[in-house]
């Protein structure tokens, strides 16, 4: 199984808040797809699911907070 | 003069084509007043009846990027980099940073000294702001940006709460009491912009 992590976003940015899911649970993926978009202060990065299968599951929804290195959700691999 | 989702269908295509390896691009213009809502936003913070934006020709577009409402008018220089950061550095704070810089930059050749508020973003000029921000990245490549008020009609900001604050707002035209021209003002912001952008990369700007 893959986890969509959120990555290093720069210095002094330890975590970000899950702003839109842009794919659900069962939802077919591609790896360079941006899956779901997390804000940091005046700025929205998008996270690729990174591996190409259907979305398994929703770790942090909308609205939540995640540590960089956590895990956002998981991708079961084709 | 051109429409806020024109210029989104813009950013899109040439985000696209950084992505793909293509050279960088800086979209610089002016909308029609058009009101955003950023991934941040609260609907209390339109201050405006929306019966009253739709009489005036309003519109209301949600868009993914940080931050609060904020509001787009003629006499207002909006810029969208469509930059690779991973040319620069893989840092979201260090690109704002970075760009609000861009517009300190610019704002001193009108002879304004313009700071950024360690709590807060944008550019400010004691406590009113003349500049907004509110950035997006895919693949480590930005979209959206900056807008910086040069002679918008200021009343037009008590429509919305800006940025969700209850700050004043300000422009060149209001600082200086000089009507700039949209054209010069552009044409110095490019030139600043790349000034400041190029030296980033270690390139040199002749």
């Amino acid at each position: 199984m893959h986890e969509i992590v959120l990555p290093e976003l720069g210095e002094d940015i330890n975590n970000a808040i899950v702003a839109k899911w842009h794919a659900r649970p069962g939802d077919a993926v591609r790896e360079d797809d941006d899956v779901v978009e997390v804000v940091t202060d005046k700025a929205t990065f998008h996270v690729p699911a990174g591996c190409r299968g259907k979305i398994r599951e929703i770790r942090v929804p909308e609205g939540g907070t995640a540590e960089v290195g956590g895990v956002l959700g998981t991708v079961a691999p084709d | 003069m051109i429409d806020y989702r024109d210029a989104w269908a813009r950013q899109k295509e040439c985000v696209a084509r950084v992505i793909q390896g293509g050279p960088e691009a800086l979209l610089v213009g002016e909308h029609p007043a058009v009101i955003t809502l950023g991934r941040a936003s609260r609907a209390e913070h339109i201050l405006a009846p929306r019966p009253e934006l739709e009489r005036r020709g309003i519109p209301v577009i949600e868009v993914d990027r940080g931050g609060d409402v904020t509001l787009h008018a003629p006499g207002q220089l909006v810029i969208y980099p469509v930059l690779n950061l991973k040319h620069y550095r893989r840092d979201l704070k260090f690109y704002l940073h970075q760009l609000e810089q861009s517009v300190i930059d610019f704002l001193n050749s009108f002879g304004i000294v313009a700071c950024r508020f360690p709590s807060r973003t944008g550019v400010w000029i004691n406590d009113k702001k003349i500049a907004s921000i509110g950035i997006g990245v895919r693949k480590w490549v930005s979209f959206h940006g900056i807008s910086v008020n040069i002679t918008p009609d200021l009343r037009l900001f008590s429509l919305v709460k800006s940025c969700g604050l209850d700050a004043a707002l300000t422009s060149v035209e209001a600082e200086t009491g000089e009507k700039t021209g949209m054209k010069e003002a552009k044409n110095i912001f490019i030139e600043t912009f790349i000034r400041h952008f190029s030296g980033l990369k270690g390139l040199s700007y002749a």
